[in-house]
């Protein structure tokens, strides 16, 4: 075997990712934001099961829903399928 | 083998931590994305994820970046069942010999259409005929989405994609879907399940009980892409509820070859005036769209003829027939 080659054991293993994906802010992406309305909300806990990027988080502390706009890309699912009507989509910078 | 009792309530899901996270690159509005969270809500322990290449193996770990909160493994386009055939042989010998830390470790195979369908069948078939205890979950965005929207084997009859382009003569794809779900069935395997995001508690459900299977489980996930299918974002639950309500994409287990309909789709046995016609669910997704010129109209007629040919052959596997 050629001695300038790399054996098997020298040739560095597949690729990790090592960070997590976190810290890839999705947010600014979107177009549309969802706004909430809490008053309206009934706590279902439907949108935070379909969001494909689990922008919705239920906070245990203080028992409410909130969006993550960090994440969110503003894809209009949560407003298309919430029963109460509490989530409206609204441009970016034009509220 | 044992069916499980896990009835999950929304506020114990919403409340478990998230194994496939945020910030991965998938389209707004992505289907699949949907469904691989909600499988990993199923999860009941210690559990490695093996993903064929394609849409979802891409955005969730774009280098060095990665969303999957487990270990993950990417394998090729065509062989993630003998990927996950390897972990699981791997995991029963180290346990063997003492080497295992966890009293069991679950494994988890993700693949599109196109790795499932067509080129990923081989090696499902040979993993699940040698027995492998591991979950196949397929994600159905019924084309190669991440290469630029190619026809599969899971494609619908009349869709537009850029392998089966509808122009003046042809209505787009040709051919019907491959009925893989009944083709695991047909290897005799403990599970195999149909699903749809749009049912969130009865996926989970499903998925719990694939993992739970001693043995090999096949889920068949249906997840439409706004991206291929040519719609709103904001459609991708109603479009999956629709797949269920016009019984093309029927809800369904069957346990130990045993066939059983979902109570999602039951309804529609039970109550057969409730089922919803083809062409309002193909008039929302502009991949068939050529179907609505005149010239083509005689197509949603074959697809709606198609759809109800297939559902009454599903209800009596189930035991059921249409009472109308
Ligand atoms: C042997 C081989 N042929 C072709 C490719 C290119 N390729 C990568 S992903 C993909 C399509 C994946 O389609 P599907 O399994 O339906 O997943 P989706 O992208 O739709 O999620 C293709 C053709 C490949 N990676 N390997
Ligand atoms: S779907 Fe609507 S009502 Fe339900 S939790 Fe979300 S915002 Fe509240
Ligand atoms: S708009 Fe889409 S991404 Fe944003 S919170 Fe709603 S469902 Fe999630
Ligand atoms: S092309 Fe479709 S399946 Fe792929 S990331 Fe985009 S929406 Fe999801
Ligand atoms: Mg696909």
């Amino acid at each position: 075997m050629n001695k300038t080659l790399k054996g098997w054991k020298d040739i560095p293993i597949a690729g990790v990712c090592w960070k997590p994906a976190t810290q890839y802010l999705t947010g600014d992406w979107k177009t549309f934001k969802p706004i909430h309305d809490a008053e309206k909300c009934t706590k279902c806990l439907l949108c935070p099961m379909i969001c494909p990027d689990s922008a919705i988080k239920w906070n245990q502390t203080n028992e409410e829903i909130e969006f993550d706009y960090d994440f969110c890309k503003g894809c209009g699912i949560c407003a298309n399928e919430c029963p109460a009507d509490a989530i409206k989509m609204v441009r970016e910078g034009g509220e | 083998m044992t069916t499980t009792s896990w009835k999950p309530t929304a506020k114990e899901i919403v409340e478990k931590a998230e194994l496939f996270t945020s910030g991965h690159r998938a389209c707004a509005g992505c289907g699949p994305a949907i469904a691989l969270r909600q499988v990993m809500k199923a999860t009941r322990g210690p559990t490695i994820v093996t993903n064929a290449t394609g849409c979802m193996e891409v955005v969730s770990t774009i280098y060095p970046y990665t969303a999957w909160k487990v270990p993950w493994i990417h394998t090729a386009f065509e062989n993630v069942a003998a990927n996950a055939s390897g972990i699981e042989a791997a995991l029963k010998a180290m346990k063997r010999k003492g080497r295992l830390a966890h009293e069991n470790i679950d494994v988890i195979a993700f693949a599109g259409d196109g790795g499932t369908f067509d080129i990923g069948i081989q090696a499902l078939s040979g993993a699940v005929e040698r027995g492998h205890d591991f979950l196949y979950v397929l994600y159905d965005n019924e084309a190669y989405m991440n290469t630029g929207i190619q026809r599969s084997g899971s494609t619908p009859h009349g869709a537009s994609t850029t392998t089966s382009p509808a122009g003046r003569v042809i209505p787009g794809k040709l051919q019907y879907k491959k009925p893989i779900a009944d083709i695991m069935v047909a290897h005799e395997i403990p599970y195999v399940a149909t699903a749809s995001i749009a049912y969130w508690q009865d996926l989970l459900v499903k998925a719990r009980r694939g993992l739970e299977t001693e043995g090999p489980a096949f889920m068949h996930i249906f997840t439409p892409c706004p991206r291929g299918w040519r719609y709103d974002t904001s459609k991708t639950i109603e479009i999956a509820r629709l797949g269920v309500e016009t019984c093309i994409f029927p809800l369904w287990e069957t346990i130990d070859g045993e066939y059983n309909l979902s109570p999602q789709s039951k309804i529609f046995a039970l109550k057969p005036e409730r089922k919803k016609k083809i062409s309002g669910y193909l008039k929302m997704q502009r991949r068939f769209k050529h179907l609505f010129r005149p010239k083509f109209k005689h197509v949603i007629d074959e697809i709606q003829h198609r759809v109800d040919e297939r559902w009454n052959r599903l209800l009596k596997r189930c035991n059921m027939t249409q009472s109308d």
